[in-house]
């Protein structure tokens, strides 16, 4: 699966780009545990074919969309984004897909739209990890309707110029670079358009440690660890390679920081 | 059991040297370290429950070296957390203790085993005295329950508590039995 480079500002950035065995081998996806080597041990039971997404709540053309036609929908761009994990760990990773813009515009929310809900995969017969109760499944994440508009909130398909594995959500999946990677929910089965906002897998089980918008900043430490610095994985060295300084907005500032004036960050983290 | 005990330090030190602790090396070999630090601490504690339902008295010789090795792995663990997480930045790690109390519980745990250790040798026991010397050696049981706290603390964030309660159940099973001896035997009196 391949894209043409994307010329979305800041959406291709020229850093290293992570070893595609650290991308698809140390990562979280609790559906199949919660060690961050789990995910491409287990993840080979979960079926991308066939898939619908089911797009409802306030928009005039809901339904039910085939991932052939969502494949169809939009051309095919290249991001090479940075994640940066709320674990003070981060990559930098080339995702194949297109703005989740495109697919907004298609279903028309209606006027009192304010948030979008993305609902995840919960099969117990493709997830092991649906056994254990670390969270209330399906996972859920949800952006407020103009984050989902902006031009580097990404439907991604693929990575590194194939199409997703299933440690990473295959068949499709979310990317929001300036937010932490939970955010960006795998395995989507349904987008909710809603006038309130919607609740959030890890907002519900620790609210006093993860927030609604949980864009990335330094200044704001996570209640148990600072978030000043990251890890990058695979940075030359090693054991010895330096931590680097987490950037405002995971860099992204300039693209994104517009969504934010105004608002007190440490009060809506 | 010294060249036992040493075996995980090797094998981590081998790993590292030539890449193979994963993607992130930094935490595994924390973590890796943390775990054998923990299983050296149940093996520590099970020594005198293990002695006094065997009747092998050649064990509590071995008491003494595997309390030591105990020791020596949460050194590293620190010495690893100091160097690869913090890159020995004074400031943030002093940061680090106050703002994550896990750490905080970690380092009191440290510093009373430097205590315990450095009364190790035979003549600790004559200089401070038997009583007091045993006294301060009951801090292992606070080691035992501030290790637990510190591990529960770390895996807090993944609501993913497993491990935890192997380690919980393991020490709370050694230190209950103790409590129940000291019971048994206040009772026989």
């Amino acid at each position: 699966l391949s894209g043409v480079r994307s010329t979305v500002p800041g959406a291709t950035t020229v850093e290293t780009v992570s070893a595609y065995e650290h991308a698809s081998g140390y990562n979280n996806y609790y559906e199949f545990g919660t060690d961050k080597t789990d995910p491409a041990a287990y993840a080979k039971t979960l079926k991308p074919r066939p898939w619908t997404v089911a797009v409802e709540g306030l928009v005039n053309k809901p339904g039910n969309y085939d991932i052939d036609s969502l494949l169809k929908l939009a051309p095919m761009e290249e991001r090479i984004y940075r994640l940066r994990c709320v674990e003070g760990w981060s990559m930098v990773i080339p995702w194949v897909g297109y703005s989740l813009s495109a697919l907004i515009r298609q279903v028309q929310p209606q006027g009192s739209a304010k948030y979008v809900e993305f609902v995840t995969l919960a099969d117990p017969k493709q997830m092991p990890g649906l056994r254990s109760h670390v969270l209330d499944w399906p996972y859920v994440e949800g952006l407020r309707l103009d984050e989902a508009q902006h031009p580097l909130t990404l439907l991604a398909f693929g990575m590194y110029g194939e199409v997703l594995p299933p440690q990473n959500g295959a068949p499709l999946r979310l990317v929001v670079p300036w937010k932490y990677g939970f955010k960006s929910g795998k395995s989507l089965v349904k987008i909710r358009f809603t006038e309130q906002q919607p609740g959030t897998a890890w907002n519900r089980a620790a609210p006093q440690e993860y927030g609604f918008y949980s864009n990335v900043n330094p200044e704001v430490s996570h209640p148990r660890w600072s978030q000043a610095t990251e890890r990058r994985i695979g940075d030359e060295g090693g054991l010895l390679a330096k931590r680097r300084k987490t950037l405002m907005f995971n860099g992204y500032e300039p693209q994104v920081g517009q969504l934010y004036a105004g608002m007190d960050l440490r009060r809506w983290f | 059991m010294f060249v036992l005990g040493c075996l995980p330090a090797v094998w981590l030190f081998w790993a590292a040297l030539n890449n193979h602790l994963g993607a992130n090396p930094a935490e595994a070999l924390i973590r890796s370290l943390g775990d054998w630090s923990l299983r050296f601490l149940v093996l520590v504690l099970a020594v005198t429950p293990l002695r006094e339902l065997t009747g092998w008295s050649a064990l509590a010789r071995l008491r003494r070296m595997i309390g030591l090795f105990v020791f020596f792995y949460v050194c590293l663990h620190l010495l690893a957390y100091a160097w690869f997480d913090m890159g020995f930045e004074g400031v943030e790690i002093v940061a680090d203790v106050v703002k994550r109390p896990f750490i905080l519980v970690g380092m009191v745990s440290w510093v009373l085993l430097v205590a315990l250790a450095a009364t190790s040798f035979n003549r600790a026991i004559r200089i401070l005295g038997a009583r007091r010397w045993q006294a301060l050696h009951r801090g292992v049981y606070m080691v035992a329950v501030l290790a637990v706290l510190h591990f529960f603390w770390m895996r807090s964030g993944k609501n993913d508590f497993a491990d935890v309660a192997v380690y919980a159940s393991l020490l709370g099973a050694l230190l209950a039995w103790r409590l129940w001896r000291r019971f048994r035997l206040r009772a026989r009196h």
